[in-house]
This record gives structure tokens, sequence and C-alpha cells, in this order.
């Protein structure tokens, strides 16, 4: 069994890698754990299709404490964010946030986030941590261009750079993402009745205990949900309370594996597998999160043409059509015998119990319905192209 | 984590049971739990021959898929359809329901290249 003696060489690596603060209570509940993105991170508790269903059928708890975490506040922050992102800021109204890329000047992805504006002149960036090194990096160094004399729009740089300050918290900050139909009634057991829970895509300060979280209703598994952001120092304090509270709502506590399942159904796409430096927002489908009719920002030229000729490959997702082996990415897609494009994500679908994935596939055979093959070990598997998302929840 | 002792294994986490001519296999309690959630089995075709070391079946997880090895030469005699419908009996029952395949013994010396259990319980230490 090839694949569990890497996982067992993987472990020689792991006293380079981080750990969350939660780190002393995955390890107590005996999660499986694994490197992930220069983190160690629980991949299971128990199992991925248990803690999948939970989230489906109750609640789950996901520590996300290895996200990037990075305010962006002053006079310029508005506008500058606007240069450096896709989606229009100025949509934002104090207390909302919105999904969005920070691409580079070829218009690739860097990474996709979500920007809350949580006050006037103040904004909270949550990033992949796979990515955050990097995006920080770049933003930090788009911050420093404004600086440097000469360069053309200067003037309007300079002003950005004295009037815009960029930090990242992620080092002492936590968060948690609670998911699942029982999500409000979770929200009121640990911050009491009468408290509102925030609207989608909204962002509010919660009192807990003698501190205070910041509650974004959000999510990445299609089902209701938060995201709750807390110092370090409140993280274990934070996490027994959800899971104590949860107790008599089904709580599970979840991993990345079902995490990946569970935003494979809803087709949200994951940076690395199916978004990349090599991709665009358009190409990735995901056009709605770009605006275009912005005068300025960082890649938009390159998303411009892509828009106007098309573009070349499109991400698809597509269900196979019999049952049989799960797709994994890197296969390789074929129609009549031609290769057209290659799995980014697959896996077996938990709530289906069907292969379902996502690919890029040449933009000639990428509309709904279109059938190709997926090549598993040398045999080809017929799959169908499909409308997002793969999974609807029954209407109940 | 279950090593029975009457069983001999690979260092690729199969295990072994003698049948007279015949070795039973499956994978080991460690091995599922590494893989997680099985989903998939791919068996080998009856009749066919394999040498020791040789990929004849897959297992696939939530995660990933995962070959899994021929202990030692000989021919494939059985194979665990009841996988097909329930490919789950690899983490309930490891060594009992959750058995993938029988290989008739080219030759019953080669055995000997298997580790016992304490070498095992070693091996992944």
């Amino acid at each position: 069994m090839r694949k569990v003696a890497l996982s067992l060489v993987s472990l020689v690596t792991e006293a380079a890698l981080r750990n969350t603060p939660l780190y002393g209570e995955h390890m107590q509940l005996g999660a499986k754990m694994v490197p992930f993105a220069g983190w160690l991170m629980p991949v299971q508790y128990t199992s991925i299709v248990e803690e999948h269903q939970a989230v489906r059928k109750n609640v789950g708890v996901f520590d996300i404490s290895h996200m990037g975490q990075f305010i962006v506040e002053g006079t310029g922050a508005r506008d500058w964010l606007n240069r450096m992102l896709t989606n229009n800021v100025d949509k934002l109204d104090v207390g909302t946030g919105q999904y969005t890329f920070l691409l580079n000047d070829r218009g690739g992805i860097i990474d996709d986030l979500i920007a809350y504006r949580v006050d006037e002149q103040n904004y909270l960036l949550v990033v992949n941590a796979a990515r955050a090194d990097e995006d920080f990096a770049w933003l930090q160094n788009h911050l420093e261009v404004g600086h440097a004399a000469g360069l053309p729009g200067n003037k309007d740089r300079k002003r950005d750079a004295c009037a815009t300050i960029l930090t990242s918290r992620s080092a002492n900050f936590g968060a948690l993402a609670i998911q699942g139909p029982h999500t409000t009634a979770l929200f009121h057991a640990l911050f009491g009745k009468d408290i509102e829970v925030p609207a989608r895509n909204h962002i509010v300060d919660v009192p807990f205990g003698t501190t205070s979280v910041s509650v974004a209703r959000t999510g990445y598994t299609g089902e209701d949900g938060i995201e709750v952001f807390f110092a370090a120092n409140d993280a274990v304090k934070f996490w027994s309370a959800v899971l104590e509270l949860g107790k008599p709502l089904g709580i599970k506590p979840c991993g990345l594996g079902a995490r990946d399942t569970l935003r494979l159904e809803m087709c949200y796409p994951l940076n690395g597998s199916d978004l990349s430096p090599e991709r665009n927002p358009i190409e990735a489908g995901l056009g709605f999160f770009v605006d275009l009719s912005k005068p300025n920002f960082v890649g938009r030229d390159a998303l411009v043409t892509t828009k106007e000729s098309g573009p070349r490959e499109k991400l698809v997702p597509f269900r196979m059509k019999e049952k049989g082996p799960p797709p994994r990415p890197h296969y390789a897609v074929f129609r009549n015998g031609e290769r057209i494009g290659e799995v980014t994500s697959g896996t077996l679908s938990p709530s289906l119990n069907w292969g379902i994935g996502m690919a890029y596939v040449s933009s000639a055979h990428a509309k709904v319905d279109t059938e190709f093959d997926i090549e598993i070990r040398a045999q080809k598997f017929p799959a169908t192209v499909e409308k997002k998302p793969l999974y609807r929840k029954p209407v109940s | 984590m279950m090593i029975p002792d009457d069983l001999l294994y690979t260092e690729s986490h199969e295990w072994i049971k003698r049948e007279g001519d015949n070795i039973r296999v499956g994978i080991t309690d460690h091995a599922q739990s590494e893989l997680t959630d099985v989903v998939y089995v791919e068996l080998p075709k009856l009749e066919r021959q394999v040498n020791a070391k040789e990929p004849i079946a897959v297992v696939e997880s939530v995660k990933a898929a995962s070959d899994i090895y021929a202990p030692v030469k000989g021919t494939v005699v059985e194979a665990n359809k009841a996988l097909e419908a329930d490919p789950g009996l690899i983490n309930r029952e490891p060594y009992g329901q959750g058995w993938i395949f029988v290989l008739k013994l080219e030759n019953p010396d080669d055995l000997k290249n298997l580790i016992d259990a304490a070498g095992y319980k070693k091996h992944i230490g």
C-alpha cells in the first residue's frame, strides 16, 4: 500500500510545521493530523464521511486558525483595495463582506479571499493558509511601490502608501467555522437568545465571556454557517464551549477531509487545485466576483482580453455516469479519443455516494450535459458536465 | 491497533492468512485507519497470475487511491465481491469480511519472505 508508506514518511517533516492554538485539543480528540499548507492540521477525527454527514444534517466545527487574517486600514484603504482586488469594495457597507480575488498582472489567481469592511476605514481580509505569506508580500510590495519615485501613476499611489496600513494578525488570532442546519441554535446557545445572528455575508462583534469575538455568516460547505474570529488566547475556551454547547445538537469536530468533500459538492473552488496563477477567474467560471466596470485593478487588462476572446478552457463540474472508481485530481479528460482537459478536484461525494469532480476542459466541450471520458488507470469512464452545485439539499 | 498473531504481514501493509495451498489477503487495521473511509475497491481478475510485489488491486478512500500488492507469486482464485457493494467492510472488519483476494501459492516456501506480527508491529512502530 504505497500511500500509507508515503504518509508515514511525511511525518518526518512535522517538526517544521506550524500548529494552531487548538493543536492540543485535536490531539486529545485523537485526530489524524496531516501536513497542510505548512501547518499540521486535523484531516479527520473519526471518519470523513461521518463528519461530512454531521455538517449536512446537524452541525460541525472546523479549526480554520491556519487561514491568514490581514487588516487594511486608513483613509486610503478602500481605494487601494479596489485596485488590488477584483470585486468592488465600494459596494461594502460597514459590517459586510464579499468574496474576491487577488490577481497577478497576467490576471492569474494569487488567491481567493473574503474581504470584510469591519469599520468605516478598516477591512479584514481572510486568505488561504497556503498563500498567506505570498499574499502579504504581494500586497506589501504594492504598498511600497508608492514610495518609489518616477513610476507612472506615482502621485496617486504615494498618497495611498501613507494613508493605508497593512498588518497581518494571523499569528495572534484563531478562527472556527461552525457549519450546518443547527448553526443558529448553537449561535444562541453560545452568545445568548437576544443576540441576533448576522445576515448572510455580514460580520458583527459579539461579547463572549469577558472577551469579544467577530462572527461572520459565511462558510465553505453550502450549509448555513458562521466563521468566528478570536484572539489566539481565547481559542481553547471558545472551542470547548462550542463542543460542549453543541453536544445536544449533534455537533462533531470536523477535519480537512470533510471540508474538502463538502466544498466540492457545492463546486466551491480550492486554491492550489482549481485555482492557480495560471488560471483566471473567468476561466474558473467566477466572473461574478470580478467587477470589470472598475477602471483599474491589477490583472484587469488580461481579464478584459479573456472576456472578449472567450476563455480557451473552462472549469466545469461533472458527475460520473456509472458507479465506479472516483475521479481524482490530474486524471486526463477525453472526448472522442482526443484529450480535452484535466481533472482538478475529484472525490466520491458522501451525500450522493457517487463520483463527482471539477475539470478544466476546452471551452467547446464545457456546456452542461456534454459527455466526456475520465481516464482512470488506463481505462475510460464516462462523465457528464453538470450545473453548479453538484449537490442540492432535498427540500424538506 | 489490532495485529493478530496468527497472520503474516508485508511491509506494504497487507496481511496474509495461510489456507492450505492458498493464502487469503487483506489490508491491516493500521492501513485501513491511515486510509480513512474506503469508498471503492478494484478487485483483481480471477485466474490472473501475479509476481510478488506486483500491484494487484486498488483501494480508494475518500482522500486517495492506493495500490495493493501481491505478497508472493501466485494465481488469483477468489476476489471478495462483497466489497463492490460495501467497500466499508475494509474499515469495519479489516481481518474478517474485509478480505480482498485469495491467491493459490506458486511455492509455499515464498511465505518465508513475509514478516510475523511482531515484525509488523515493529515496522509500523
